[in-house]
């Protein structure tokens, strides 16, 4: 006689696997900063202290100060404010609707599928940054133009992972099912298709809001994006640049605080596509 | 005997066009295309199962998802009751879809591996309104009561069942909307033998319990043979012979069918027949022979066979082949 009970009596404990517990971890952490950075910030973020000019990392601050003496810790940690909006704003957008737009041309296929691979080629031929770069010259400086510029190219790839997915999805059995039930196309694609689709698109997500703080911080760099003297991680590595050489701390810790909630987003990413994985 | 028809297919056909490079597009040659079905008649009666057996690429399959209309007919026409079931739309078509169901070959693609038993039938019983919302619950346990599952299988998800309980889900489904006419494509051709027999002595108490009228495709003669009153034989999309089951197991009229059926193992040695009934491959489906379909296969082709493609004409009662060798009698009876 065993004791070991039958499989389906086993409690069943939910699983969360390491890597989005990790990330997950991080970007709360995250989130809790960028929402209440006066708890954690020191300082003011743009308060200039001329008593305290280029100063190396101290115990009155840790990450040293800049050539205003502003205190690079209190501004990378107000920049989470702008930059988690960032990877938000300028991903949402793209995902919501390069999402639905992809399932209808997967789901439609034919004349609808061939133009749109036309839209994605003409897109994806020009390098992303330029392109973006392009878009927010004409519109102006500025975070809501950067979202907007970022949002009009974005689409383009999330509508291409789900459609690639979709025309998998819709030549399975249970779409024909749906349909021999006489379902119309948008329950079968948006209650059926889209969820066993809509993995990829997801785990691509989290990837994008890592690069969408990069391309926002590249644009604060390059003065397209957040203007100064917000603080922006971006911004404070374009002010730190001048120094590199004697006060490295400038540039390095916001630089720090950009790979770090990347690392948070990608492994996020990682542990959802492993969690959101199809059993069959 | 003349029992009231269901459904009658008309010479339906159905081709699946190549893709075609522009220099054949310019030369004004027909297109290329797989000629999945070449003009598919037969009569379904109201309360019967009809078997539809053949090699595969034969066509059952596309003929089936015509049924149910999967697939739109390239030619001929569908009646159910007398109208055309390509003319359907909006409530006529689903009121149809609701009539005439379908169970599928994969277990494992037939369900929605993101969705719980429960919603699964939920979603069919109340998209075709079958019952008050209030009512749900207990008719998915006495859907599941009917499939002999149960009652908490609702709560799962297809990935925690067996390939023989997600067909007994699929029939479940089909159920749901109270069809008359149940299609199964290869309902059990992916489940082990001993599933087979428990899946397919389901599907014939519900046949009896439901009065259900129900073709049957499949590869499998006995399974056939065990289940059907009749049986149509198809090749190379086009039904060769129909008839009453027994009356075409033991005198089949079409050469192919007596190659198919010799072809079947045979468990006692002594019964075992050493002639070649048919030579040859089945021939591509994209350039189909001139004449009667099979006759590049058949043992006793005639010239008449090689330009002059046979009909389906009576043999005896209620038993139709199309060939041009046995229209005066059968006369190969020699084993």
């Amino acid at each position: 006689m065993t004791d070991l009970a039958p499989p389906s009596e086993r409690p069943r404990r939910l699983a969360l696997p390491r890597p989005l517990i990790l990330g997950g971890t991080i970007l709360l952490l995250s989130i809790a900063v960028a929402t209440f950075p006066t708890v954690f910030a020191p300082y003011e973020p743009d308060a200039f202290d001329y008593n305290a000019l280029l100063q190396g990392p101290s115990m009155a601050h840790p990450m040293g100060t800049d050539n205003f003496g502003r205190d690079v810790l209190s501004r990378v940690i107000h920049a989470y404010t702008i930059d988690m909006q960032i990877a938000i704003f300028a991903t949402i957008f793209p995902f919501f609707f390069g999402t639905i737009i992809g399932a209808l041309v997967g789901y439609a296929g034919g004349i609808a599928e061939t133009l749109f691979g036309r839209v994605v080629d003409a897109v994806i031929t020009f390098p992303f940054l330029v392109l973006v770069i392009a878009i927010v010259s004409v519109l102006g400086p500025g975070l809501v133009n950067m979202y907007i510029a970022i949002g009009v190219v974005g689409w383009v790839f999330y509508a291409r992972i789900t459609a690639a997915e979709i025309k998998v999805q819709k030549r399975l059995d249970y779409a024909d099912a749906g349909r021999a039930m006489g379902y119309t196309h948008m329950r079968i694609i948006f209650r059926h298709l889209l969820p066993n689709a809509i993995t990829p698109a997801v785990v691509y997500w989290m990837t994008d809001m890592a690069l969408a703080i990069l391309l926002g911080s590249s644009l604060g760099y390059l003065g397209l994006g957040a203007q100064p003297p917000a603080a922006e991680w971006g911004v404070q590595i374009a002010d730190g640049k001048n120094f590199m050489a004697t006060a490295w701390w400038i540039s390095v810790f916001p630089g720090v605080a950009i790979v770090l909630t990347g690392l948070g987003f990608s492994l996020t990413g990682d542990g959802l596509a492993e969690l959101l994985r199809t059993k069959r | 005997m003349t029992q009231d028809v269901l459904i009658t297919a008309e010479d339906i056909g159905k081709h699946f066009p190549l893709p075609q490079g522009v220099v054949s597009r310019l030369s004004g040659r027909p297109a290329p295309a797989v000629h999945a079905l070449n003009g598919v008649s037969f009569q379904l009666r109201r309360g019967e199962t009809l078997g539809v057996v053949g090699e595969s690429g034969c066509g059952k399959s596309t003929l089936a998802r015509c049924l149910v209309r999967l697939h739109e007919c390239d030619e001929g026409r569908i009646l159910f009751e007398d109208q055309d079931i390509s003319a359907l739309s909006g409530t006529a078509r689903r009121a149809f879809n609701r009539r005439v169901q379908m169970i599928f070959q994969d277990p494992f693609g037939s369900l929605n591996p993101r969705m719980k038993v429960r919603s699964i039938l939920s979603e069919a019983l109340s998209v075709h309104k079958m019952r008050p919302a209030a009512d749900i619950p207990a008719r998915i346990a006495e859907l599941l009561d009917l499939v002999r599952l149960n009652p908490d299988a609702a709560d799962r998800y297809p990935h925690e069942f067996s390939g023989g309980q997600r067909q007994r889900i699929g029939i479940a489904r089909a159920l749901a909307v109270e069809p008359e006419v149940l299609v199964a494509d290869e309902l059990v051709s992916a489940l082990d033998v001993s599933v087979q027999a428990q899946v397919v002595n389901l599907l014939l108490d519900l046949q009896d319990k439901l009065h259900l009228t129900v073709v049957f495709v499949a590869h499998d003669l006995r399974l056939v043979r065990h289940i059907s009153h009749r049986v149509a034989v198809m090749y190379l999309g086009k039904v060769v012979e129909i008839g009453p089951t027994e009356d075409l197991f033991s005198a089949p009229r079409h050469p192919y069918t007596k190659a198919l059926l010799d072809a079947a193992p045979e468990l006692d040695p002594t019964r075992r027949s050493r002639t070649v009934a048919a030579r040859g491959e089945l021939p591509s489906p994209i350039n189909l022979p001139q004449g009667c379909l099979f006759h590049t296969r058949c043992p006793h082709a005639l010239d008449r066979c090689r330009t002059e493609r046979p009909a389906l004409t009576p043999r005896s009662p209620d038993h139709e082949a199309a060939c041009h060798l046995t229209e005066f009698g059968n006369p190969e009876t020699t084993t």
